[in-house]
């Protein structure tokens, strides 16, 4: 069983989720894998046992580039696991992937959760929150956890361009 | 339309359920009683309301995360031979959801009168915010896609739909911070409230941060508290000691697409309410400007705002302006929230915005005004200073928009009786 510990959270996977134990898998690779379905084509995120569009249940694990823009955010300056207490504010970042980005529908878009983390993959420091907001350009890091788990975080991406002034929450607070 | 809805064409059971009865217990911080004692109370409170003997009530639906006492036990406590009872997992949007379901089993033949509850020591046992126990245990499955990201409370769960709509709309922390302080001043009028003081927009956004865009104060006030609900066919309603309130539709956890994570499917910025209103505006037979009071369910500020806008009490995007006008004050042309709500009076899930509702629709809240020789209030519909009145004036159609999450919802719109 996939299992780890993690900022002092115990994390685990069941053997019969196989969706997840593939997912994370693939991760603790540091190998960024979505299920495509095997009759529509479309990708699909989180892991799950059918096809939202089509309700086809079988699929193939696809390589996906981990590499997007960040759609919206949260920036928690009060944490409520005692793990993320010393690491505050820390940024929720959900990225939207370049890859299927509005489809099948505008609106839609494969939108992965992560952190903001630096290049190695530590909660990233009050000066690294302060460049990011919407619109971003992050790329996909992992952060080990144990046998066969990691967990997607996202970092700035060095080699993108930048928007200028990623849009952020307008009002300062400990000055962050 | 007013208070005349045309009950003689039923759509969906329009007009022909009722709620009788309405019961809480105090809000605290730290009750010294168990969920059972409290559910117990918040009943019996219920039943002296409405005037109704245990023999009568042979039904009875509660929700619950885990954190409360299931429907036999108080049933037994208070000498009520059960018919039919439910005992569901489920937080916001329960309220409304779990009154359809009370009529649908009523329509059915199963049992003839239900009570609805919620008990919970919101605050000295399990903490609605996620700390404590719920911070601690193990995180597994699913889970794992959230939760190790320090992504776990409501108000970290709900942060990127509304900062979202900040993004798309230009919506100002000091617009949203309006919905706290009219709560404030309609809580000021409550003595039930668990926070009384008036606050002022600039207390709202100078509070700490919690996790943008929620400051403190945008967060609703954890409480222990029960709450409780009586439903029964509006031709029973009459048998009764107070004005029934007259449902006229209910929507029952209604979902966006990709509920399993709802982010995949935008807008972000888009709530469950977009889809509710296609439901619970043709049931009920009115639209937004028949409502007279609203009790948009203010876990925090910005569901309140996101809320009324999908509804189409307004335009999308234009709910920071909605919030902000006066529109949502006491004396304003839609009083919402007029308890104080979540956010003032205490947390339960959305069940006390349904009971303030009722008392509205019955012309008697329990406001700070004196009471003739019958105990009746004598309503002065002044509501400038603190201690004073908050009964609305003419109040004959009210909804509640409840909320689990950005992608869950719940509806009901009531008429006076």
């Amino acid at each position: 069983m996939p299992q780890g510990e993690y900022r002092g959270m115990n994390l685990n996977i069941l053997d019969i989720d196989h969706e997840n134990v593939a997912y994370f898998g693939h991760c603790a690779d540091h190998d960024f894998h979505l299920q495509q379905c095997t009759d529509c084509g479309l990708i699909r995120y989180p892991p799950g046992t059918a096809c939202p569009w089509c309700q086809n249940r079988e699929f193939e694990w696809t390589p996906v580039e981990g590499k997007g823009a960040v759609h919206s955010y949260g920036e928690v300056h009060q944490a409520i696991q005692t793990a993320f207490r010393e690491h505050t504010p820390y940024m929720i970042l959900i990225v939207d992937l370049d890859t299927q980005k509005g489809e099948p529908s505008e609106h839609e878009a494969l939108r992965v959760a992560g952190n903001l983390v630096t290049p190695d993959g530590e909660l990233a420091p009050p000066e690294l929150v302060r460049q990011v907001g919407i619109g971003s350009r992050m790329r996909m890091v992992f952060a080990d956890v144990g046998e066969g788990l990691a967990l997607p975080m996202w970092t700035l991406d060095e080699d993108a361009e930048q928007p200028e002034n990623p849009w952020r929450y307008p009002q300062e607070y400990n000055g962050v | 339309m007013t208070s005349d809805v045309d009950a003689t064409a039923p759509k969906y059971l329009r007009d022909k359920y009722a709620i009788i009865g309405v019961g809480e217990t105090t809000y605290t911080r730290g009750s010294n009683l168990t969920t059972r004692a409290l559910g117990t109370w918040a009943i019996k409170n219920a039943m002296e309301d409405a005037g109704i003997p245990a023999s009568e009530v042979d039904g009875m639906m509660s929700y619950s995360n885990n954190d409360s006492t299931p429907s036999p036990m108080i049933a037994g406590d208070l000498g009520i031979r059960l018919n039919f009872y439910m005992d569901v997992y489920g937080g916001g949007s329960s309220s409304e959801a779990l009154i359809g379901l009370a009529i649908g089993a009523i329509e059915a033949g199963m049992c003839n009168t239900v009570v609805v509850f919620r008990s919970m020591n919101g605050y000295s046992q399990v903490r609605i915010g996620g700390t404590g126990v719920r911070a601690a245990a193990p995180i597994s499955g699913d889970a794992v896609h959230t939760s190790p990201y320090g992504w776990l409370s409501a108000g970290q769960n709900f942060s990127p739909s509304f900062m979202r709509h900040m993004y798309d709309y230009g919506t100002t922390p000091e617009q949203v911070a309006m919905v706290k302080v009219i709560h404030s001043e309609h809580a000021s009028n409550n003595p039930k409230a668990y926070y009384k003081q008036r606050l002022t927009v600039d207390d709202v956004v100078n509070s700490r941060m919690i996790v943008k865009p929620l400051h403190l104060l945008d967060c609703c006030v954890e409480t222990d508290n029960a709450t409780a609900i009586i439903v029964t066919r509006a031709e029973r309603a009459y048998d009764y000691r107070n004005t029934p309130a007259r449902i006229l539709a209910v929507a029952g956890r209604v979902c966006k697409p990709r509920i399993d994570m709802h982010f995949q499917h935008g807008p972000i910025s888009t709530v469950a309410g977009y889809y509710i209103k296609d439901i619970i505006w043709p049931n009920a037979g009115v639209g937004p400007e028949d409502i007279d009071l609203t009790g948009a369910y203010d876990a925090f500020t910005f569901t309140t705002m996101l809320q009324l806008e999908d509804y189409g009490f307004c335009k999308k995007g234009e709910g920071g302006d909605y919030v902000s006008s006066g529109i949502m004050r006491l004396g304003g042309e839609r009083p919402n929230n007029t308890s104080g709500g979540h956010l003032c009076e205490g947390y339960t899930h959305g069940m006390n915005m349904i009971i303030e509702n009722v008392r509205q629709l019955r012309g008697e809240v329990d406001c700070y005004c004196p009471t003739d020789d019958q105990g009746r209030r004598q309503h002065t519909y002044d509501y400038s200073e603190e201690g004073g009145c908050r009964q609305v004036r003419d109040a004959n159609i009210s909804m509640n928009l409840g909320w689990a999450m950005p992608g869950t919802g719940s509806s009901m719109v009531m008429r006076k009786g």
